[in-house]
């Protein structure tokens, strides 16, 4: 019962969200400082995750092959096709569930403990548009531009570690990298991309929006947003899964 | 003027507003009184439109208010300045994109035009060189002043002042009661301050409501009440032994 008033609330939320912006240079303005809080400022843990999973997945997989029968070159395909398909879109996505989603879920929360996004609506502000709506559109937007740079940077590592580790040579690696590449997975990492980052997005957002109470509620709500939004990430991946790739 | 007809408001069992009718007029502080639990901040937010009446209507200047849609309120909102009790400062903006804020929501301003009004607005409030400090680095009391700033700053038909002085020292709280009673007849508005500091009373009260437990339960105005033989109002007024000291 619980849920499916969460769910009916979390519509109405988004029904008065998705509304034209009162003022568009208002809301460009607030989007160029969504884009750095949400996407620029988090390039940094991005490229740090996406080099050392791509190392990971690179030594794990080369560890792995034992069959003389399988060339190394099946190294660096591996690579390419788990950090496209699973590792960046996905992986980078539950990350940035933990950051960028406490990060909305308790900046909105504390607005409205402080009684902030009351006073936006007596000024006769709509406050869920002003507030979520050029956060999600910042996350749809800018998302996809960290899981490609993510991506890029994953496959890096995974070459650096075979060329250090010396278990694949630059050669094969990059082979099996270029071999049998499908346009269509990346396609795939870039649709669950921008559904994961509405999932973060606006589940933080509706989160933070009705926290009701006082310093407590702003860190519950915060740690709701990211297991929330986790959950659904995990949830969304299996069914986008499911309906793109089978 | 606000017209309150009939209010009744409860939540769960408990009555919380039982109703309400009362006018607050154009160009007079008038005043909310009552002890805390007594139903005034309730009433104040059904004039504002964050708690929704279970009955009864509120008027401004003969336009219904409870019963429109949030899209249709947003209109006549923009007409009022409020004053919340902790300020409500946005504190991610300085002083100054504070008190821009509703101009740059709802005016064509330009940027020149809007840096005039904010400094007009923040010198009503006796603040200067204030304008790039952020809300955490001042005072509650220039808290205060810059909320009324932005109230203020675009130029509102009513304003709402709930509990300005909380949390402030005497002479302070004076400065503000002053400050709103000052704004009041300058711009002709029509203001409502929630408070229970008898201070603020009999300094700006020039229409009184006093409401127990919920309901209406005396009106005057500053000069009368000081001489009320209602009992409950006089418990109230009477309520500091620095009241009872200088009544003996």
């Amino acid at each position: 019962m619980l849920m499916i008033r969460m769910l009916g609330e979390y519509l109405l939320l988004m029904f008065s969200t998705f509304k034209r912006p009162d003022k568009g240079p208002v809301f460009r303005r607030q989007l160029m400082i969504e884009f750095i809080g949400l996407g620029v400022d988090s390039f940094g843990i991005v490229a740090i995750i996406s080099i050392f999973t791509g190392a990971i997945v690179a030594i794990q997989t080369a560890y792995n092959i034992d069959s003389p029968l399988i060339p190394l070159s099946m190294v660096g395909f591996t690579t390419r096709q788990m950090v496209i398909l699973e590792f960046s879109p996905t992986i980078i996505s539950l990350i940035l569930a933990g950051k960028v989603g406490s990060r909305i879920a308790s900046e909105i929360g504390t607005m409205r403990v402080t009684q902030q996004i009351d006073a936006l609506r007596v000024m006769g502000v709509n406050p869920a548009n002003y507030l979520i709506l050029p956060k999600i559109t910042a996350s749809i937007l800018f998302n996809p531009v960290l899981i490609t740079f993510s991506i890029v940077l994953g496959i890096f590592g995974g070459w650096g570690a075979c060329v250090v580790t010396d278990l694949v040579t630059s050669t094969d690696f990059i082979y099996g990298l270029r071999g049998w590449f499908e346009p269509f997975t990346v396609t795939y990492a870039m649709i669950k991309t921008v559904v994961f980052a509405f999932i973060i997005s606006s589940v933080s957002g509706f989160l933070g929006y009705n926290v009701q109470g006082g310093s407590i509620e702003v860190g519950r709500a915060s740690t709701k947003a990211v297991v929330y939004s986790s959950i659904l990430i995990i949830f969304f991946d299996l069914i986008l899964t499911q309906l793109l790739l089978i | 003027m606000i017209e309150v007809n009939g209010i009744h408001k409860s939540f769960a069992e408990r009555m919380v507003l039982d109703n309400i009718s009362t006018t607050f007029e154009k160009g007079k502080t008038n005043l909310i009184i009552g002890q805390s639990g007594s139903g005034k901040t309730v009433l104040m937010k059904c004039c504002i439109g964050l708690v929704d009446p279970d009955a009864g209507d509120i008027i401004y200047d003969n336009r219904p208010f409870s019963g429109l849609s949030e899209k249709r309120k947003q209109d006549i909102r923009k007409e009022m300045g409020v004053l919340f009790q902790g300020g409500a400062l946005f504190d991610s903006f300085t002083v100054e994109q504070n008190v821009m804020f509703p101009l740059n929501m709802f005016t064509t301003m330009s940027l020149e035009e809007k840096l005039d009004r904010v400094n007009f607005c923040l010198k009503r409030v006796n603040l200067v060189n204030v304008n790039n400090l952020f809300p955490s680095e001042i005072s509650g009391g220039m808290m205060k002043r810059v909320a009324i700033a932005r109230a203020i700053s675009n130029s509102p038909s009513y304003l709402f002042c709930d509990e300005p002085n909380s949390g402030l020292d005497p002479k302070t709280a004076e400065v503000i009661d002053e400050l709103i009673s000052e704004i009041t007849e300058e711009y002709n508005i029509t203001t409502v301050v929630n408070t229970h500091d008898m201070n603020s009373v009999l300094q700006i009260g020039q229409k009184i409501t006093f409401l127990y437990n919920g309901k209406l339960w005396w009106e005057g105005n500053k000069d009368t009440i000081l001489d009320t033989d209602n009992p409950e109002l006089k418990e109230f007024v009477f309520s500091t032994e620095l009241t009872r000291r200088l009544i003996k």
